[in-house]
C-alpha cells in the first residue's frame, strides 16, 4: 500500500469515528440523566484515553521515524544538480537507468521552489525544498522505467503551476 | 441540575464586539467567495485569468487569516471583560489598525497584482518574475505589520488587565491549584485562555513583526540580504501561532456558553489547567513541522518537529472536547442552531486534528506536503471548528424569540457541506494534486469539481446565517 493510501485510510477512518462518536452523544443528549453519574464514567474513559495517547505519543513515532529522507545512504549515487528558476528547471541529466540511484542537489536561483518527483500516474514520489542559498541533498532510486515527472510543490509566483520538467527512465537491458 | 427551559445569559456584548461581528461576516463571506472562485477555475468550470488565481490566493489567504484573528479576539474580550478590566479604547484600536491594515493588504492584490501569498516567504514579495512591482510587496507588508501591531496592543492590554488582578501570569495560569494545591478558586476558563493566548501572540507577533521589517528593507533596498531559511522559520512561527490562537480565543465561546444550554458547569479543575499548561509551551514550538521538507535544517530539528506536533494540540483539544461531549451526553440539551454550531465546532477541532497529524509524520510529509492535503486540514479546523465558534457565539447572542426554520437548515447544510468540501481537499491530496495551483491537470477536474459543490453550498449556508444573525441581532436591540 503507498504512502498516501495509508495516511488517507488512516484519517478517513478516524474522521468517520469522530462522527460516529458525535452522532451517539447527539442521539442520546435528550435521554436526561444526572450529571453525578455521568461525570465519573466520562472522566475514567478521560484516563483510558489519556493512556492511550500517551502510548501512542511513543508507539508511533518509534514506528514511522525509523526510515527518514534526510541523509543518503551511502550507496553509490549518480549526482544530478537541480537549479529552480521563476519558472522552469535546469536539471543537469534528465535520463536514468532503472534501479540507479540519484543524489539530486536541489537550488534555486531566485525564490521558494519545491522539487517533487512524481511517477507516470501522477503519484508523489519524493520532495525537497528549493530555496536561495541552500543545496538540499535527496537521494532517489528509479526503480521502474517509464517517464517521471518533476512539477513545483512550493508557491512560486505567476507560472508556479507550470513548472513542469521530465525525467525519463529505461529499462537497464535495453541500454546494454 | 436538568437543562434549563430558557437560557438566561445577563452577559451583552457592548456595542463594538457587535462592531468586530459585523465585520467578521462580511468578510468571512466575502473571502469565501474568493475561494469559491479559485476551486471553480481549478475544477475547469471557469477560466480566470491567470494573474487573477494568485491575487484571489493571496486576499483570501491573509484576510482569513486576519478575521479569523479579528473573531477571536470579539469572543475573548466579550468573556475576558466579564473578570478584568480591559480597556475598550485599545479594544477599538485593535479595529481601526485592522480596518487600515486592511486596505494596504489588499489594495495592493485589487490595483497592482499583488500575489506574494499570505506566506509571504522571503525573497518573492520583491522578486516576483515581473508581476508586480515591489512597491506594491511594501504597502501589503506595511498592511500586515499595522495588523499585527493592533494584535500586539490587544494582548498587551490583556496582560496588564490579567496582572492587574491576578498579580502574575503564573496564577492566571493556575499554577497554585495546579502545583501548589492551593484551595483558592482557580481562575475562570476564559482567563486562562486569555493568558496562554497573550504569551504565544505576543511571541509570535514579534517574530511576524521582525521579519516583516526585514522583507521591507529588503523590498527597499534589494543589496540587503535576508537568509532564506531563517525568514521561513520567523514566518512559520508567526503564521502558526496566530493561526492557532484564534481557536484558543474563540474556544472560550464553548466554556462560557454551552453549560448554559445544557444546565451542567464547566469546571477548571487541574487536568484542564495541566492541559493549558503544557499546550501553551508546545504551541510556541511546534512550527518546525512546516519545514519538514528543508533538508538543510538539522535532523533532530525534524525528528522534533514530528514528535511535538504529535504532544501540540492534544491537551487542551482532549480536555476540551471531551469535556464538551461530557457536558452534553445525557444532559437534556436545548438545540438551537447557536448549541449546534458550538457542538459542530468541538468536531471540526477534533476530527481536524487527525489528517492533522498525519501531514506532521515526517514520512507522509514526503510524499502529501504542499498538496491539498494540507488546505485540506486546515480548512477543518477553520470551516467547521473556528467559524463555527463565530456562528454558535452570534447566534446565541442574537437569539431574540428564537430559531427559525431557516437557522436550522443553514446548520445542517453548514455541517454537511463543510465536510464535504474539506473532504474534497484531502482526497485531492490523497491524489498527489498540489496546492496553489491556478491551473489543474484535467484528471483533477472531478474532485475539484465535488470540492466546488460543497463550497457553494458553503457559501449559501454562510450568507443565510449572515442575514439571519443581522436580523436576530436587530429584533434583540
Ligand atoms: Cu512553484
Amino acid at each position: 500500500m503507498t504512502i498516501q493510501a495509508t495516511a488517507t485510510l488512516i484519517s478517513f477512518a478516524g474522521i468517520a469515528l469522530m462522527v460516529g462518536i458525535f452522532l451517539f452523544v447527539l442521539a442520546r443528549s435528550g435521554d436526561e440523566a444526572a450529571y453525578d453519574t455521568v461525570q465519573p464514567r466520562a472522566y475514567s474513559l478521560r484516563k483510558q484515553l489519556f493512556f492511550i495517547l500517551l502510548a501512542g505519543f511513543f508507539i508511533v513515532p518509534a514506528l514511522t521515524l525509523r526510515h527518514l529522507p534526510y541523509s543518503p545512504d551511502g550507496v553509490e549515487s549518480t549526482v544530478v544538480d537541480v537549479t529552480a528558476h521563476q519558472w522552469r528547471w535546469e536539471i543537469s541529466q534528465t535520463d536514468f537507468t532503472a534501479g540507479e540511484s540519484v543524489l539530486f542537489r536541489v537550488g534555486s536561483a531566485d525564490v521558494n521552489h519545491g522539487f517533487a518527483i512524481y511517477d507516470d500516474t501522477n503519484r508523489v514520489l519524493a520532495q525537497v525544498q528549493a530555496m536561495p542559498g541552500y543545496v538540499n541533498e535527496i537521494a532517489f532510486k528509479f526503480d521502474d522505467p517509464g517517464t517521471y515527472r518533476i512539477m513545483c510543490l512550493e508557491y512560486c509566483g505567476l507560472v508556479h503551476h507550470g513548472m513542469l520538467a521530465a525525467l525519463s527512465v529505461t529499462d537497464a537491458r535495453e541500454t546494454l | 441540575m436538568a437543562a434549563p427551559t430558557s437560557i438566561q445569559d445577563p452577559r451583552r456584548p457592548e456595542a463594538w464586539v457587535w462592531v468586530y461581528f459585523a465585520t467578521v461576516g462580511i468578510v468571512v463571506a466575502l473571502m469565501m467567495v474568493f475561494g469559491l472562485v479559485m476551486r471553480l477555475g481549478q475544477a475547469g468550470l471557469i477560466e480566470l485569468p491567470l494573474t487573477w488565481f494568485y491575487q484571489l490566493m493571496t486576499m483570501h489567504g491573509v484576510g482569513m487569516v486576519g478575521i479569523s484573528g479579528v473573531g477571536g479576539a470579539a469572543i475573548l474580550y466579550h468573556f475576558l471583560s466579564q473578570h478584568v478590566e480591559l480597556s475598550r479604547k485599545i479594544f477599538i484600536a485593535n479595529f481601526v489598525l485592522f480596518l487600515i491594515g486592511a486596505v494596504l493588504l489588499l489594495g495592493p492584490s485589487l490595483l497592482g497584482s499583488y500575489a506574494g501569498a499570505w506566506t509571504f516567504l522571503y525573497p518573492l514579495p520583491q522578486n516576483s518574475g515581473g508581476q508586480w512591482a515591489p512597491s506594491a510587496a511594501a504597502i501589503h507588508l506595511t498592511g500586515l505589520a499595522l495588523v499585527g501591531v493592533g494584535f500586539l496592543l490587544f494582548h498587551l492590554d490583556n496582560a496588564r488587565a490579567i496582572l492587574a488582578r491576578y498579580g502574575s501570569l503564573g496564577n492566571a495560569l493556575g499554577w497554585p491549584q495546579l502545583f501548589g494545591n492551593s484551595s483558592e478558586e482557580p481562575p475562570p476558563a476564559s482567563v486562562v485562555a486569555g493568558t496562554m493566548v497573550l504569551i504565544v501572540n505576543i511571541l509570535g507577533l514579534v517574530s511576524g513583526a521582525s521579519i516583516i521589517v526585514l522583507s521591507i528593507v529588503g523590498i527597499l533596498n534589494p543589496s540587503f540580504e535576508i537568509d532564506a531559511l531563517l525568514a521561513k522559520n520567523m514566518i512559520y512561527m508567526f503564521g502558526h501561532v496566530f493561526i492557532n490562537a484564534t481557536i484558543y480565543m474563540s474556544v472560550t465561546a464553548v466554556y462560557e456558553l454551552l453549560p448554559l444550554y445544557t444546565g451542567r458547569p464547566w469546571k477548571v479543575n487541574k487536568v484542564f489547567l495541566a492541559a493549558w499548561n503544557i499546550s501553551t509551551i508546545f504551541v510556541v514550538i511546534v512550527y518546525p513541522h512546516h519545514l519538514l521538507m528543508d533538508f538543510a535544517q538539522p535532523t533532530w530539528l525534524h525528528v522534533l518537529g514530528q514528535v511535538i506536533s504529535y504532544g501540540s494540540g492534544f491537551p487542551v483539544l482532549v480536555v476540551t472536547a471531551f469535556g464538551a461531549l461530557t457536558l452534553i451526553h445525557r444532559s437534556g440539551i436545548r438545540w438551537t442552531a447557536a448549541s449546534g454550531f458550538l457542538v459542530l465546532s468541538m468536531f471540526g477541532w477534533s476530527a481536524g486534528v487527525i489528517p492533522a497529524v498525519v501531514d506532521g509524520t515526517i514520512a507522509a510529509n514526503q510524499v502529501m506536503h504542499n498538496t491539498q492535503w494540507v488546505p485540506g486540514h486546515f480548512h477543518f479546523y477553520l470551516v467547521l471548528g473556528l467559524v463555527s465558534m463565530f456562528f454558535g457565539f452570534a447566534l446565541h447572542y442574537s437569539r431574540g424569540t428564537g430559531d427559525s426554520a431557516a437557522d436550522r437548515v443553514a446548520l445542517w447544510t453548514y455541517a454537511i457541506a463543510g465536510l464535504g468540501f474539506t473532504c474534497a481537499f484531502l482526497a485531492a491530496g490523497a491524489q498527489s494534486v498540489p496546492r496553489r495551483w491556478a491551473i489543474h491537470l484535467e484528471e483533477w477536474h472531478g474532485i475539484a469539481l465535488v470540492g466546488s459543490v460543497f463550497g457553494a453550498l458553503v457559501v449559501v449556508a454562510t450568507l443565510l446565517l449572515v442575514v439571519r444573525i443581522a436580523v436576530r441581532a436587530r429584533s434583540v436591540a
